[in-house]
């Protein structure tokens, strides 16, 4: 691999100078924004975007965390933030919760509808709620459900790709370990709670980090559910910063970008912090 | 299956109903809904409705600008998946061959995963603003001046949208492709590198078949992603809708559905969606499958 020609193959140095540039190109728009956030728009209307960061980075962001902004001016940047945490904390604790006891009942246990229960879950793994958008936006409205956290969060767990996860893993646990249990007098709460939970540990961690990044950037179901500002998430909470900057004439350019790096930072430390056990649920949830 | 079970009776339900209710309530009651609605005609006042056989779907088929946003949305979304393919397995090849410091570079691709759609699109609309934004100016200088407008010309917008849209997918693509990389046998490098000394001769002759599999299954997950993902990015882009001939198929969706109130036909494209994506999944299963080279 280190001296061959061509760009799939090259040394070592040009390598580095590749990947380097790679990475400017993913890091170079994010930086500009956040740079462009710490300067006023009428710096911006002047000189365009910027690349250094300006001097108020503070003001900026400390009115965007406590002003109540947005059409009713009813809600601060922190609670669009709070209410992103409930999302992404809720879609992953429950869709975990969910599908570790579903794949528990599929895998552990033999009852007559297992295999055509087995096919619905698979079922639903094939339809992405964006398909079924309207009529899911009508059956969460006739269930009382606009509006509410519930709402929000339970129709994004209708999908089994966490069920699949577990149910591979649960597949890959020894024999052996169910046989102890039940020589033991261990039933099928007592061997999930004590045994198979501890076990799951690092898949549990896996799923929880990838979920809350699926959960946190959701934006087309929150738009729909959401029609009271004070459940705005802040990923969609973007969008009415949008509309209003066409419409101003000195367009607040900083704070757009300011709620944009807002809606980032989370899950971008979630991620690198949690690189690991990131990577580990992307890929074995996607498989 | 396991080859020891439990055979208690009521327990296993228990255990999965809460999915089963779930997915009872959110996925099957919608899509059956989906698939009533796209055979009725409402009036205006949403007072009756008729059932009208298949006329949603000729009414939808008929609308030129439907069949466009269908040849546009796969034109899209090819494109997304070719960039973002080819530039996530340059990066993991490369940092794959590192002798040192390969490790050090992969947090710096993989945090781009965390850019939501709607983030891409904001900082794509900016970068590309004809008041503020530094591509519009170089685009414009290097070509016939004013040739590029994104809010008045569809192309330009797609170009936009690509942009906002690549960023995430980049990082995917490079993180199961290096997991793939890193999965093939030091042995499998080294004899190879005795047969076949070009770099990139190796890469065709080897490396890529033996990525096959993961290539075909990232394509999957990149059209998927560019099919029904991207909303987020549109709606930040072009806050009160994209010019004409830019629009992705789930973008029309809800705005004939929820701001059109064109329930009938809105839930007409929701159908031709899921078969669109049961197809997919057949041909992944069927045809593609067979043909790569599986280790």
């Amino acid at each position: 691999m280190k001296n061959g020609n061509g760009i799939f193959g090259s040394g070592q140095f040009v390598d580095h100078l590749i990947v380097i540039a790679g990475i400017m190109f993913l890091v170079v728009p994010l930086w500009m924004i956040f740079a462009s956030s710490t300067h006023l728009p009428e710096v911006l209307i002047r000189d365009g975007l910027q690349f250094f960061p300006g001097e108020h980075f503070l003001d900026t962001y400390g009115s965007v965390l406590t002003e109540r902004r947005g059409f009713t001016k009813e809600v601060t940047a922190s609670r669009m933030i709070m209410n992103s945490m409930i999302l992404g904390l809720g879609f992953a604790i429950g869709k975990i919760l969910v599908s570790m006891t579903a794949a528990y009942a599929i895998v552990y246990f033999r009852f007559p509808l297992a295999g055509f229960l087995f096919w619905v879950i698979f079922f639903t793994l094939l339809l992405p709620l964006e398909v079924r958008i309207i009529p899911s936006y009508q059956v969460a409205a006739q269930l009382g459900l606009l509006n509410t956290y519930t709402g929000l969060i339970l129709p994004l767990i209708a999908s089994a790709t966490g069920t699949f996860f577990f149910r591979q893993f649960y597949r890959s646990v020894p024999e052996e370990l169910l046989e102890a249990a039940r020589l033991d007098g261990a039933g099928p709460f007592k061997f999930f709670i004590d045994i198979l939970l501890p076990l799951s540990r690092t898949m549990i961690a896996a799923m929880f980090i990838f979920m809350f990044v699926v959960g946190w950037n959701q934006y087309l179901w929150p738009l729909l559910l959401t029609t009271d500002e004070s459940f705005t998430t802040i990923v969609f909470g973007i969008s009415s910063v949008m509309q209003n900057i066409d419409e101003s004439r000195i367009p607040d350019y900083h704070r757009g970008f300011a709620l944009g790096i807002l809606a980032l930072i989370p899950p971008v430390m979630v991620v690198v912090l949690f690189q690991r056990w990131f990577i580990k649920g992307l890929l074995e949830s996607e498989k | 299956m396991k080859r020891v079970q439990f055979d208690d009776k009521w327990t296993p339900v228990y255990f999965v109903l809460p999915q089963i209710l779930i997915i009872a309530v959110f996925f099957l009651w919608p899509a059956f809904e989906a698939i009533r609605l796209s055979f009725l005609l409402e009036d205006p006042w949403g007072m009756s409705s008729e059932f009208v056989w298949f006329e949603n779907y000729q009414d939808v088929f008929a609308d030129p600008e439907y069949v466009e946003t269908i040849v546009v949305t796969t034109l899209f979304s090819a494109a997304v998946t070719a960039i973002s393919l080819f530039f996530g397995m340059l990066l993991a090849v490369k940092v794959d061959g590192m002798l040192h410091g390969g490790a050090g570079y992969k947090p710096l691709i993989v945090w781009a995963y965390a850019i939501a759609p709607a983030v891409g699109g904001l900082v794509a609309r900016f970068l590309f603003s004809p008041a503020i934004g530094p591509f519009y100016e170089v685009l414009n200088a290097i070509g016939p001046n004013g040739w590029f407008e994104p809010t008045l010309d569809s192309t330009d917008a797609w170009i936009v949208m690509t942009f906002g849209s690549v960023l995430r997918q980049i990082s995917v693509n490079f993180i199961f492709l290096l997991a793939g990389l890193q999965s093939i046998p030091r042995s499998v490098i080294e004899a190879s590198k005795l047969d076949n000394p070009s770099g990139l001769g190796r890469f065709i002759g080897v490396t890529l078949p033996l990525l096959a599999p993961t290539i075909f299954f990232l394509t999957v997950i990149n059209l998927s992603y560019a099919f029904f993902e991207t909303f987020g990015v549109i709606d930040a882009v072009f806050p009160f809708g994209p010019p004409s001939g830019a629009q992705t198929m789930v973008y029309k969706v809800y705005v004939d559905g929820f701001k059109g109130a064109d329930l009938g036909g809105s839930s007409a494209q929701s159908v031709i969606l899921m078969l669109f994506v049961l197809a997919l999944t057949v041909i992944q299963f069927r045809f593609i499958e067979k043909r790569v080279h599986y280790t």
